[in-house]
This record gives C-alpha cells, structure tokens and sequence, in this order.
C-alpha cells in the first residue's frame, strides 16, 4: 500500500478538502459553476480570481523563504505599485487607451522590479538580516506611496485598466489568468532549469553551496527581485480591482498572509526544500477561509479571531508532534522511514552554528 | 607522586574524611560516557590537584571536550564517580557543577555582549539593596575582582567594546565572583595574539598561585609547556597517560595524542614511492601566501600526480593554508600562480575556474547538503559551474550519478537517497565524487578519512592514489600521520599557525617525522 499521506503535501490538501466540504453542506450553491454570456461565475470562481494578489505575492515569498531569508516589504511594493500606476493614467490625457495603461502598468512593475534590487542588494551583498532589511521598505514604502499620490487616494475610470481585475478573458477572469501563468511560469523555470535546486542548496547550507561553487549571491538577489516583480503586479491587480490607489490599505498585512500560505503549504521557515505547489494550496486554504467567514456572517470585528482558530488548528494538524502526541503517527523510530525532517532539522541548527563560528 | 597510591584507598572508602586526606580538588575516574552508537569515553580518569595547571591534550574525537562537559555538568556519566572537595557529587546542570565551584571559560566568550562589563561579571550575584539593585555597590565590586587579576578597565564600559581576549579576562573575573575553586579554559588562546596570551598567562598563574587548579586545553604545544604542570592524553575516547609536563618530552606527547595503530593499509604505500616528474611547471604555486592571526607567511607547490601531505596537529594552519589556495578564506599576503600563470584566488568561485576542487574537513557543515538526494549533491559541483540556465540533461545526470556511485562504492548505491541519512564515509564518497565530477586538476582533501570506517577509508585512500597515478595534482590533510606517509611523496609540516618545513616521504619514517612536527625549530614560534 502505497503511504499516500506521508506525501508533504498531503496535510495541506486535506486542510483545503475540509474547508471546501464544510462550506459545500454549509451552502449547497458552493460548487456550482454558472456561465452567463460566455463567462464563469460560482463562489469557487470568486475564490480564485480573488486569491490574486496573495498567490502572486505567495509565489515570490515561497522562493524567498527558501533561501533562507523572508521579505516583509511586499505590501508596501504594492502600494508603491498602485500608486505609480494609477498617477501615470492619472496623470495622462487619454485614461481609457489601452497603450497609456500599457505604460503604466510596465512603469509600476518596474519600479517594484527596482525596489527588489534594493532589498536584495541589502540582503545578498551587504548582509543585513533580511527581516531588517525587508524592513525599511515595509515601513518606508507607504511613505512613497502616499508622495507619489499627494497624499490622496487617486482614483481613475479606465476601462482597460479595470479589465485587469474584473475582465474576463472568454471563459476566464483575467485575474485568474495572471496568477496561473505566473504560477505554471516559476514552477517551470525553477524545475525545468537548475535554480530550484540551487536555491534549496543555498538555503539548507550556503557554507556549503560557497564552497561547491555555487554562486549564492546572485540566487538570493534574484529570489528578491522576483519577490519585489510579483508585488508590483498584486499591486497592480490590487489597484484595478478598486479603481484607486489607496497607499494605505493596498496589500495591508498581506506579507504576514503569504507567510502563512507558504508555512501551510509545507514549506519550512528555516529555508531550503520548498514546494510551489504547496504554496497554491495554502493560498487557496486562506482565500477559501476567508470566504467562509464573510458567508457564515461572522461579525466583522470577531472574523479575525475565527480564522484564528482555524489557522491554528491547521497548523496544528501539520505539526508532527501534535500528531505524534493524537496516535496519528507512528513515534519516529531510530530506523524508521521518517525521512529527511530529522537530520534536516539537526543540519540547519548545525548550519547555522558554523555560520557564527566561522 | 607518591601520594597517588595513598589517596585511592581513603577516597574510595569514606567519603567524609577524604577532604581532609586527599590531595585532589577534582577526582574524576572511571568515566564512561556513551553517546548512540559511540563510546566518546571509556573509563577516563582525571585527577586535578590545588595550585596547578593540568592540560588535556588529544587530537580531534579524543573526548577532551566530552570529559569536560562531564566535569561541568552538561553532560551525565554513564558510569564511573566524580569526587569534588571529597565529596562524590553527580552533576545534573551547569550550574550544579558551578554551585560546587567548578567553573569553565570557553573558546567562544559565553558572556552576554550587549551587558556591561560589571553587569557580567555580577550577573546573578549583583548587591541588593531591599529588593532593587545596588548598581553601585555592584560595579564596585566588579572593579575589585577585575582589579584582582590586573584588569583596570571601566565596569560600565560595554563588554561588546573591548577585545576577545579582556573578554576573556571578563569571563575569568566572572569565575572568580563565583569562588571557583576548579577554572576549565577550553581553548582559550585561540583567537589571542602573543601578548594576549601572555596577559593571560599571567592571570593564570597568580590563580595558581592563590590554590586554584586549572584544567587548560590548546592545541598549541609551545603554550601547553609554557603554562602547565600536568598533562594528561587522551585518544579515541581512552586515557593515554598523565604525565609532569617537565618530564614529557614532545615527541612521546605527539606519539601518545596521534598513536601508532598500522592497519591493512601499508600496500598502498607503493604511492610515496612513485616518482614525481617536478621539472615542467607546478600546477599550483603559492608564495607567502598568509592571512594575519590566521597562518605566516608560506610556499607551497603542488606538481600533477604528485600527493603532497600536509601534517601537523589540529590548529597547526593546516586547514588554514589550504582554505587560503582555494579562496575559502581571503589571503592578505602573497600571491598563487596556476600552471605558472598568475592566479587571483579570492573566492571559490575563482579556484574553481582554474580546476581546483576542495572538500572541506567539516563535512556536516560545509560539505553536504544533507536535505538533498545523493544525486544532486554529486552533480552539485558540476552544476553550479553551468549556471542555473544550463541544467544537466536527466541521462547525463544519471550517468555521471552511476559511475561514481559505481566507482567509490557509495552504500546504499541509491541516487534519490537523502544525503543526510548516509553515514559519514559513504557523505565522504558522496563529496569526492562530486568533485571529481568536476574533472579538476589539483584536488584538495582536508582530513577526508576523519571519522570513517576502516572500508571507507581504504577506499578513498586507494581512489587518491589511483587518481594521482594518472596526473591528477592532490593536496591531503590527515590527522593520521600513517595515511600521509603512505599516500604523500612529499610532506609540509606545519606546527603553530606555521610552515616549519618540508619532508621528502622517502627519506623519513613516522618516528622521524613525529620528532620534526615536534621538535623542529622548538619554541621559536609565536
């Protein structure tokens, strides 16, 4: 019998399995998938075009939690994000062209593009702690952001700049479609090249992977910059989907959610082996919750504490101890098939020890 | 000495009046401690006495730091008696063992950096006054101890501002606020510099002179006879001997921490013999290569197929010189040269691109990456010289896998493994392959057989000397003086941070190269 639910992404996927049940007896309409004038509509749908931003902010943080770091300042790059490009349409005489909303959405993610230059220039080649480092631009961003738009919150009436969130692309939200493309296109790039492979290396001993030849430092800044692209374009979509820059409440806390998503789908704090395809799922867990919550009618200053509960409980459940201590599975014996998380646990707190020593 | 006999008997028997007849502060005997799998000490006795200092000396794995986590309390025995001031005492913390006056100053200053100087040296016993703190009679206080021991720095003053070596000092005042009577130093000249140590040594002595004794471990020899009056070895987790240390001569020392055991090897030795042609262009050549605090100044040259050995004790630079060629580490001085033509070696990368491979001595931290399969550790090399963009076919992949699976017998021959789960020689075999992967030219092996199996071992000294038969350049770094003798046709000895010189293999035996590690140019080094 083959040992289906020792496969690490199957707590994850059961955690998404439960929320989806309870919410298909909870509301017999949950499923179902309508077409009206060629396009989708049902709750699932709902669920995914607005799971958006955080996959794509998810996508960029699961790389960089491998590497051994963490980057704090995605909301404040999607602020930063919907500021530019709201003021270039803003700012421009023709809103509604496809070509102004073309340059503006190119300007905003290049700006973001540079402002994951700087975080990873801070991390990877001056060595600052990535948590300080992601820092600064956290708290420095909405500063930026709110300069950038004089303080306001600028909105703008541009239909091409609207399609981004709300438009369909035939059967499609087009915002489903930017967050598969870039999901299928990192787990590509990452399986089909070496980089997935050498980012894990960096990340479970970069001593090691130094003197392997390795070239570490531009993996990590690379981690970064793709990390800082992927929240100009949640910004962007984030922006499209209320009309308005508002550099206040674009991606607020949205970097401890993409944490979360990447610790659901199985993928350890301490850096190293990461799972793309984890990520999903524990992006679609949090959206899926949430949805939840807003259809249970959960008063909206205790929502925060019911998906709380349910977050630590699924935690939980994928918290080897917990189970071990439910008889759900066997005590990890001396010999046994337990695989990598004993030694792999013993090396990172041996990793980093030489790091200190050295 | 005599009064080793005497005491025995009283200690063993009555416990309460051997205060008074025993002539230990310390008595330790019979420790036995088992970690999975190992014996890390086998009935080790150590007996300290009032007013000396007692060095223990052995080689890596010889149990120093096992014995000395026992006395101090972080470790429990699995079997023997610790006796302390008469009393037989079982340790179950670290401040147990400090309670009973029992106190340790380790390599790493283990003092809180971002505290005062008096607030560490007090911590925990700070003056009261009712029920807040007196923080001035306290750094008064701290001032005295600090005074005690020729200290006049700020108790105020930042611990974090000062240097490793007042930290040092710091951390010994610390020891005495506790009344130790027992002071265990755990390498602590290694990272002082001449008159730090002397500054150091002096404190030692006035603690000598007060009655306390003084467990002492460094690596270098020059200290341990400068500063003690006992010394006892340790190997393999056994006790050699305990010895004056005026009446120990260095070379019986160096013999007793490195032993003697001769295996099945000595058909391999074929390899010292082989001649080397040195008349075409080396293909490495360092000159002066150095880095301060770190190694002096040396020359090294390295001729294809030739095995140069470096020998010397743990700490001697020979780990350090090699981390220099490679680019490991950034030297400060001299310059390398590959197949004559001037090299810049300052990160791996760069010896990397003038083939030279390097496998570290501390495989675990910086060799393997133990979540990953066996098969991407031994590509890792080879793809990392690619580039991400390039990635190894899947059939080129698994070909290269198989045949050095093949070749160095790497068990369990299964290339989706975890590296990690794999014991130590088959981690080593894991690491040479991926190095030899990278079809390099000169290869550097730093303690490669380090805590392996016996089949292991001979399987990796045999592809050496395969390998140099055909060309290939190898540096080889062994604690184990037989294995370089074997495998080496020419030897650089190092000893305290220092080339002290070259041997031909064929002109020296073991005694004779035991006797130059020892002696050579005796008591010049800094």
């Amino acid at each position: 019998m083959t040992t289906f639910w020792k496969h690490r992404l199957f707590w994850p996927a059961a955690a998404l399995v439960a929320l989806v049940t309870v919410n298909s007896i909870a509301r017999p309409r949950f499923l179902s998938i309508t077409m009206r004038d060629g396009e989708l509509y049902g709750a699932l749908i709902d669920i995914l075009r607005n799971s958006a931003p955080l996959m794509l902010v998810a996508l960029g943080m699961t790389i960089v939690i491998a590497t051994r770091g963490i980057d704090l300042s995605v909301g404040a790059i999607m602020a930063v994000s919907g500021a530019v490009a709201l003021t270039v349409i803003d700012g421009s005489d023709d809103p509604g062209n496809l070509g102004t909303v073309l340059v503006a959405v190119a300007t905003a993610i290049a700006v973001a593009l540079v402002l994951g230059v700087w975080n990873g220039f801070l991390v990877a080649v001056l060595g600052i702690q990535p948590i300080i480092a992601t820092l600064v631009l956290m708290l420095a961003g909405r500063g930026v952001a709110l300069l950038i738009t004089g303080g306001f919150i600028t909105t703008v009436n541009s239909d091409p700049f609207s399609y981004i969130a709300s438009g369909y692309l035939t059967l499609v939200p087009f915002a489903l479609v930017i967050s598969v493309v870039a999901v299928a296109v990192i787990a590509l790039v990452e399986r089909r090249t070496a980089l997935g492979v050498l980012t894990e290396a960096v990340g479970i001993n970069p001593e090691a992977s130094r003197l392997a030849g390795v070239r570490s430092r531009g993996i990590v800044w690379g981690a970064y910059v793709l990390s800082g692209a992927l929240a100009g374009v949640a910004g962007i979509v984030y922006a499209s989907n209320i009309k308005a820059a508002d550099a206040n409440a674009a991606g607020l806390f949205i970097e401890l959610y993409a944490i979360l998503a990447v610790v659901l789908g199985g993928t350890s704090l301490a850096g190293g082996k990461f799972s793309v395809a984890g990520t999903v799922i524990g992006v679609l867990v949090i959206q899926t919750l949430e949805s939840t919550i807003l259809f249970l009618g959960v008063p909206s200053a205790q929502s925060p504490v019911f998906f709380a509960l349910v977050v630590v409980v699924v935690v939980m459940v994928q918290s080897k101890r917990v189970r071990g201590a439910f008889g759900m599975v066997r005590r990890p014996g001396r010999d046994g098939p337990t695989g990598p998380p004993g030694p792999s646990k013993h090396e990172a707190v041996t990793g980093r020890r030489t790091e200190v020593a050295a | 000495m005599s009064a080793d006999t005497s005491a025995d008997p009283a200690a063993a028997t009555s416990t309460q009046t051997a205060a008074d007849s025993s002539p230990y502060v310390v008595e330790m005997r019979g420790i036995t401690i088992r970690f999975p799998g190992v014996l890390a000490l086998d009935h080790v006795d150590l007996l300290l006495r009032p007013g000396e200092v007692h060095s223990l000396m052995g080689e890596n794995g010889a149990g120093k730091s096992t014995l000395i986590k026992a006395l101090t309390g972080v470790y429990r025995v699995d079997g023997g008696t610790i006796t302390v001031g008469g009393e037989e005492r079982t340790f179950t913390s670290t401040a147990d063992a400090q309670a009973a006056g029992i106190s340790t100053v380790y390599q790493e200053v283990n003092l809180c950096t971002n505290l005062t100087v008096g607030e560490n040296v007090m911590l925990g016993h700070e003056r009261r006054r009712g029920r807040t703190i007196d923080w001035r009679a306290t750094h008064a206080e701290a001032a005295r101890h600090l005074r005690g021991l020729g200290l006049t720095i700020d108790p105020r003053s930042l611990l974090s501002s000062h240097s490793i070596a007042i930290q040092q000092l710091v951390a010994i005042s610390r020891a005495m606020v506790l009344d130790a009577k027992v002071l265990v130093l755990d390498e602590p000249t290694s990272s002082l510099d001449r008159d730090e140590v002397e500054q150091l040594f002096g404190v030692i002595r006035d603690l000598r002179a007060k009655g306390v004794a003084i467990l002492f471990v460094s690596h270098f020899l020059d200290q341990v006879y400068e500063i003690s009056d006992r010394i006892t070895v340790l190997r393999n987790g056994s006790l050699v001997g305990e010895h004056l240390a005026a009446s120990l001569p260095r070379d019986v020392l160096v013999t007793e921490m490195i032993g003697r055991a001769l295996d099945d090897l000595e058909a391999l030795s074929g390899t010292a013999r082989r001649e080397v042609d040195r008349s075409g262009e080396p293909v490495l050549r360092a000159e002066g290569i150095g880095r301060r605090g770190v190694l002096e100044p040396a020359d090294l040259e390295v001729y294809p197929g030739e095995v140069v050995g470096l020998a010397g004790l743990l700490g001697s630079g020979r780990t350090e010189l090699v981390r220099l060629l490679y680019g490991a580490d950034r030297a400060d001085t001299g310059h390398v040269s590959v197949h004559g033509r001037p090299a810049r070696m300052t990160t791996p990368r760069h010896a990397i691109d003038h083939r030279i491979a390097f496998s570290s001595e501390d495989r675990r931290g910086e060799g393997i990456i133990a979540d990953l399969t066996v098969a991407e550790n031994i590509v890792l090399g080879v793809q990392a010289r690619r580039g991400w963009a390039r990635k190894m076919r899947r059939s080129e992949r698994d070909a290269i896998v198989a045949e050095y699976i093949e070749a160095l017998g790497v068990r369990p021959a299964n290339p989706d493994a975890v590296v990690g789960n794999l014991s130590g020689g088959n981690q080593q075999k894991v690491l040479l392959a991926r190095w030899l992967a990278t079809a390099p030219e000169l290869l550097v092996l730093d303690e490669p057989t380090r805590g392996i199996d016996v089949g292991a071992k001979a399987d990796i000294q045999r592809k050496v000397s395969e390998l140099s038969a055909k060309g290939l350049a190898v540096v080889f770094i062994s604690s184990e003086l037989e294995e370089v003798l074997r495998l080496a046709q020419r030897i650089a000895v190092l000893r305290d941070r220092r080339k002290i010189g070259e041997l031909d293999s064929a002109e020296v035996d073991l005694d004779g190269l035991i006797d130059y590690l020892a002696n050579e140019g005796k008591g010049s080094a800094a």
